[in-house]
C-alpha cells in the first residue's frame, strides 16, 4: 500500500469536513473492496476516512412502511436481521450469500452500493426492489444512482447514509457464482410490488447492473416461470471475461430468472 | 504514525504504528504473534482469521487502526496453558490438519462458528460457513469432522470455558 493518513470521525459533518480538507481522500466502510485495491496499488488516497464510528450510518429500522438500512450495516447483520427476514427475506438471503462468513462480518451495504462492482450482489437487490439511496446531500432512485462499471451518481465527498427499500409482495434472487472468486457470474433479482414487476441483473451487464426490459414486460403480463420462454437477452449488452462469454451469460440470465421465479421468496446460490 | 490500543488475548497493548499497517502484520510483526498466518493476502484463504470483538475476520483485510479500542483473540489465546481448546484437541484427534498452515485460521473460524451459531451444527452448515477457509492438503473431510466433534463436546454442560 502507498502511505495514507487514517481518520475516524464520529460525525457525518466531520467526515465531510475531513474529505474537503484532504488532498485526495477516500471514504472507508467495511474495507473489503477498498483495502484489497490499496494493496494492489490501484488507488493512492492521501487520506482514508473511516465511516465506522458514525452512529447514524448504522442499523436497520422499519419506518413508514419501508425498510431502512444504514450504510455501514454489515452483510452478516442484514442476513441475520429478523426485521429484514420478515419483510424482505430475499434481501436477507442475498446478504447472506455474499462472499464468505468472514467477509460478511466486515463488508457493508453502503460500501457495496457505492463501489458498484459489476459482479456485486447488492446492486441487483437495490435496483430490483426499486430502493432509494439516501446520501449526505440528497435522495436518488436506484435507477438514477447506478451509472456504469464502478460508477455511480455520487459526487466527490458525497456519502451514502441509508438505503430505503419498499417492501414488495414477493421477491427472489438466483445467482451463479464463480467458484474461485465467489462473485456472481450472473445474478437475477425479481420483485413484484402490486402489479409492477422489476427484474435486475448483476454480474453480466457490460455497463453494470441493469433491468432487462423484455423480461420485466413478460413477467408483468404473466408472473410465472413459463413467461420467460421466448424472451432473449442481447449478448452485445453483456460482459465477456474469463468466467463466461457474453453468449453464455445471455442464456444464464434466462436460466436464473426462471429459477428465481420457480422458487419465489427464496434465494438460490449455484456454483 | 498513529497510536492504537487494543486488548489482545486478554492483555492490553498500546503501540505506535503506520496508518496503513494491516492487523495481520500488527499481530505477527509488532506483537510477535506469528500463529496468525498470511496465506494469500487477498481476503480469500482465511489463514489470517482472528476474532475481533468475538467475530471472525480476515486480519489481512482489516487495518490495525480499525481495530483500535477492540478486543482481539488469536490462536495463541485459545489454550489454557498446556490444556488445548476443545477445537484444537479435536483437530489433533481427528487428523484435521496435514501441513498445518491453514490450521490457525481454520480453528479461529471454527471456534467463532461454534460460539455464535444458533442451534446445532450439521455437516452442511459447517461446510458452508467454513467456505472462507482454504486447505490445500486435507480435502476438508477431517476438518469438518473435527469441528462437529468439538461442537458436540462444547455443547455438553459443565465444559471448561476456554478461549473467548
Amino acid at each position: 500500500m502507498y502511505p495514507f493518513t487514517y481518520r475516524r470521525p464520529a460525525t457525518l459533518a466531520d467526515a465531510q469536513r475531513l474529505f474537503g480538507d484532504a488532498e485526495n481522500a477516500s471514504f472507508l466502510s467495511g474495507g473489503h473492496t477498498l483495502l484489497p485495491a490499496l494493496k494492489m496499488r490501484l488507488a493512492m488516497p492521501s487520506d482514508l476516512i473511516d465511516l465506522a464510528a458514525i452512529p447514524e450510518l448504522h442499523g436497520i429500522r422499519f419506518e413508514d412502511g419501508a425498510l431502512s438500512i444504514g450504510a455501514t450495516t454489515r452483510h452478516a447483520e442484514v442476513a441475520a436481521s429478523p426485521v429484514v427476514g420478515e419483510r424482505i427475506p430475499a434481501l436477507a438471503g442475498l446478504a447472506g450469500s455474499i462472499g464468505d462468513r468472514h467477509v460478511r462480518h466486515r463488508g457493508t451495504i453502503g460500501g457495496s452500493v457505492a463501489n458498484n462492482d459489476p459482479a456485486a450482489d447488492y446492486p441487483a437487490g437495490v435496483l430490483g426492489l426499486g430502493a432509494t439511496i439516501v446520501t449526505s446531500r440528497r435522495q436518488m432512485t436506484a435507477d438514477d444512482f447506478f451509472v456504469s462499471l464502478y460508477e455511480t451518481a455520487l459526487e466527490p465527498g458525497e456519502i451514502v447514509t441509508r438505503i430505503v427499500f419498499p417492501v414488495p409482495a414477493i421477491a427472489s434472487y438466483a445467482k451463479f457464482r464463480s467458484a474461485a472468486s465467489r462473485y456472481s457470474v450472473a445474478g437475477v433479482f425479481v420483485a413484484r410490488t402490486g402489479s409492477t414487476v422489476r427484474v435486475a441483473v448483476t454480474g453480466a451487464g457490460a455497463q453494470g447492473v441493469f433491468r432487462p426490459a423484455e423480461l420485466e414486460a413478460a413477467l408483468t403480463v404473466d408472473f410465472r416461470p413459463e413467461a420467460i420462454k421466448g424472451c432473449a437477452i442481447d449478448p452485445a449488452t453483456l460482459l465477456s471475461d474469463q468466467n463466461a462469454s457474453a453468449e453464455y451469460r445471455a442464456n444464464l440470465i434466462l436460466v436464473l430468472a426462471r429459477r428465481a421465479m420457480e422458487k419465489l421468496g427464496t434465494i438460490q446460490s449455484f456454483k | 504514525m498513529v497510536t492504537v490500543s487494543m486488548v489482545v488475548n486478554g492483555t492490553k497493548v498500546d503501540k505506535e504504528v503506520e496508518d496503513s499497517l494491516l492487523l495481520a502484520y500488527f499481530l505477527r510483526e509488532t506483537l510477535g504473534l506469528t500463529g496468525t498466518h498470511v496465506g494469500c493476502d487477498t481476503t480469500q484463504c482465511g489463514c489470517c482469521v482472528v476474532h475481533l470483538n468475538g467475530i471472525s475476520v480476515k486480519s489481512c483485510t482489516v487495518l490495525a487502526t480499525q481495530a483500535d479500542g477492540a478486543s482481539v483473540t488469536t490462536i495463541e489465546g485459545l489454550a489454557h496453558g498446556a490444556e488445548l481448546h476443545p477445537v484444537q484437541r479435536a483437530f489433533r484427534e481427528c487428523h484435521g490438519l496435514q501441513c498445518g498452515f491453514c490450521t490457525p485460521g481454520m480453528i479461529m473460524a471454527a471456534t467463532e462458528l461454534i460460539d455464535t451459531h444458533p442451534g446445532p451444527l450439521t455437516e452442511e452448515i459447517v461446510r458452508e460457513e467454513m467456505e472462507g477457509n482454504l486447505c490445500r492438503c486435507t480435502g476438508y473431510h477431517n476438518i469438518v469432522k473435527a469441528i462437529l466433534v468439538a461442537a458436540e463436546e462444547m455443547r455438553l454442560p459443565g465444559r471448561a470455558a476456554a478461549g473467548d
